[in-house]
């Protein structure tokens, strides 16, 4: 199971950025690292200055290195970034909407959470376009994923597990307009809140979080209790999406539970004490709401559900 | 410009054709359709007795097959998709890559409409369902101004239709899992945003509280009318205080935008609201007609008619104005 690092979603400060990625490319036990601003495309020119240096850095330290392009295209100056990203670059560039597509002109590429993939024909008819990589849309349930992965043994198929879920994209910029701003006139105050700005309910129940043009929860996914299923269901990477935490002491956390150095029951206590106050979750995949964390997820139950699982292996060999 | 209609139900087709409508648009009775609630849509003979009722008055009839099919389920969206040719579709309004692969190999002639909830924005995404499926018309988001509108309109290789009243979607169609982050039901899986059957209102200090699964939606005070609990036009609130942070409880009404959407280009005019009633429909759909031919004899689209109903009893121009973002 290879892990991928996610883009940063969020506007950090351009030096903060460059100096994250440096330190994911020395320490991070990730195989594939998604770079590149993909939410609001004002943004992008605070990072251009240091894409070369990460990107190097990333590439000599033997990761596998992935363009993300943008969620939502509307602008020209948008559309030719976009072209131009799929055209001129020799990495793999992860589609994140379809714009990029025609640029692309078949060549092998991965496709981002951000593409509705909700069925193998879809995922077939991307594959044959050359799509090598996928992740799916993170409100996809694990019979849905199971399905899609079987399908198609030789893409690598990708689930959202760490992060906060990006739930929707806007024209409408909502921290510019909580902060009375217009759109072309935001002064960037999305600069203010680097994991997201806290949207509760009227009873004061955290619920969303607002990052400019994006809402995403305000809870974190966690599929670490999931991962041995995921596994099992032939997903070949999970996704941890960059937080205000310690990114790469989560990487490791996944690593070793996924090599069998660490319990789940002692991952997740170090993924609480990494990325404390923000509840988990994990409902998605279980086909319940996604801000719902269950109880699945406890060390018999994983036992149990391994069992099965060799069972209509053993099953389906006969 | 021709107007396409809804139609929840065979009356509610009825009533449209009989209003004006240039075009309905309705799909099955199941998960295939994006207005997936109790009580509403069309059976395979329904669909086919309003098609010929349809056909005999000159109104087209599209047929939204506009979710995203499940895995391991494809029959059920080609069946659909099946279904509706063999009826008589003038076109199917298909969002998922792979029913849209489908319809067009196995019915190569049947007419392809891109579905809003497929988040086409640009020119470039259009240009993909074009050179790939064939597609002959692209209803675009919510998302975007009559300038956009007209740049996409001069440079694809389809035609174009946009929403000009009923709910508005302030998030990008087809990108939005709010609704399956706080009920488990969303619109690209299951036909359904912020369902009536997780919603919930209670007393609460003199307060009417309108809950949408675990989560307060809205507040409302003794006098305020409670609006139905659509997650992204609930009350909420941030460390800068309380309100409506994503969009006020407001429909789409773009009726004075009609002159600016035609010099745009624009082929086809949409209205939402497949789960509203006949009456409804009737006077919609009449009051856009008689505004349309209004338009062609040179007079300029009137305001405010179709105030009353609204959800909210407010509207905006949403995205066609600039100043919404």
């Amino acid at each position: 199971m290879q892990l991928t690092l996610g883009p940063v979603l969020y506007n950090w400060q351009p030096e903060q950025w460059r100096d994250f990625y440096f330190r994911i490319a020395e320490e991070a036990p990730v195989d594939v690292v998604v770079v590149g601003e993909v939410v609001c495309s004002k943004r992008s020119p605070f990072f251009e200055a240091h894409m070369p240096a990460v990107i190097e850095r990333l590439a000599a330290c033997g990761k596998q290195v992935v363009l993300g392009s943008l969620i939502l295209v509307s602008l020209p100056r948008e559309r030719r970034q976009t072209a131009e990203l799929a055209a001129n670059t020799d990495f793999m560039v992860e589609v994140n909407d379809l714009t990029c597509l025609g640029a692309l002109m078949d060549r092998p590429h991965a496709i981002g959470p951000f593409v509705n993939i909700y069925n193998e024909a879809t995922a077939t008819y991307f594959a044959s376009r050359g799509a090598q990589r996928i992740c799916l849309p993170p409100e996809l349930p694990m019979d849905s994923i199971q399905t899609i992965a079987a399908a198609l043994p030789d893409v690598t198929m990708e689930v959202f597990a760490f992060g906060r879920v990006p739930l929707a994209i806007s024209a409408r910029c909502y921290h510019a307009r909580l902060h009375k701003l217009s759109k072309d006139n935001c002064q960037f105050v999305c600069e203010r809140d680097p994991d997201g700005l806290p949207v509760a309910t009227l009873d004061g129940e955290p619920f969303l979080a607002m990052n400019g043009v994006q809402t995403l929860s305000h809870a974190c996914v966690n599929l670490l209790g999931d991962a041995v299923d995921l596994a099992i269901a032939g997903v070949g990477a999970l996704r941890l999406s960059p937080q205000q935490c310690d990114m790469v002491a989560v990487a490791k956390v996944f690593r070793d539970l996924l090599d069998g150095r660490r319990t789940q029951e002692n991952g997740m206590q170090e993924l609480t004490r990494i990325y404390p106050d923000v509840p988990f979750v994990n409902g998605f995949i279980h086909g319940q709401p996604g801000a719902v964390l269950t109880t699945k997820g406890t060390e018999e139950n994983l036992r149990q559900r391994k069992a099965q699982a060799g069972t209509m292996v053993h099953e389906a060999g006969q | 410009m021709e107007l396409i209609c809804p139609a929840g139900t065979p009356a509610g087709l009825k009533a449209a054709v009989e209003a004006g409508a240039d075009a309905v648009y309705c799909g099955f009775r199941d998960e295939t359709n994006a207005r997936n609630f109790p009580g509403l849509n069309f059976s395979p003979e329904e669909l086919q007795t309003g098609i010929a009722y349809a056909h005999g008055h000159g109104v087209k009839v599209l047929v939204a097959i506009n979710t995203f099919a499940r895995a391991g389920t494809l029959d059920l969206w080609k069946r659909a998709v099946d279904t509706a040719v063999e009826a008589g579709a003038d076109a199917l309004i298909i969002a998922d890559v792979g029913v849209l692969d489908y319809a067009a190999r196995r019915h190569p002639d049947q007419r392809l409409h891109v579905s809003v909830q497929a988040a086409a924005a640009n020119p470039d995404a259009i240009e993909f369902y074009v050179k790939a499926f064939g597609a002959r018309r692209v209803v675009l988001p919510r998302v975007l101004s009559v300038a956009e509108i007209a740049a996409i309109a001069r440079e694809v290789r389809c035609e174009t239709e946009v929403f000009v009243f009923g709910g508005l979607c302030v998030m990008e169609e087809g990108r939005c899992s709010l609704s399956s982050y706080a009920t488990g039901q969303s619109p690209n899986m299951n036909g359904v945003c912020s369902p009536a059957s997780h919603v919930h209102y209670r007393e609460q200090d003199g307060q009417l509280v309108s809950r949408l699964g675990a989560f307060t939606i809205n507040k409302f005070a003794a006098e305020e009318p409670a609006g139905y609990p659509t997650l992204c036009k609930g009350r909420f609130q941030t460390e800068h205080g309380a309100g409506y942070l994503f969009e006020d409880p407001v429909s789409l009404d773009a009726t004075t935008m009609l002159p600016e959407l035609q010099k745009a280009g624009v082929t086809a005019l949409k209205i939402e609201g497949r789960q509203r009633g006949r009456a409804y429909i009737e006077r919609v759909v009449r009051n856009f007609r008689q505004t349309l031919a209004g338009l062609e004899d040179g007079h300029s689209a009137p305001a405010g008619d179709l105030v009353a109903l609204t959800e909210g009893q407010s509207t905006t121009a949403g995205a066609y104005r600039k100043t919404w973002r």
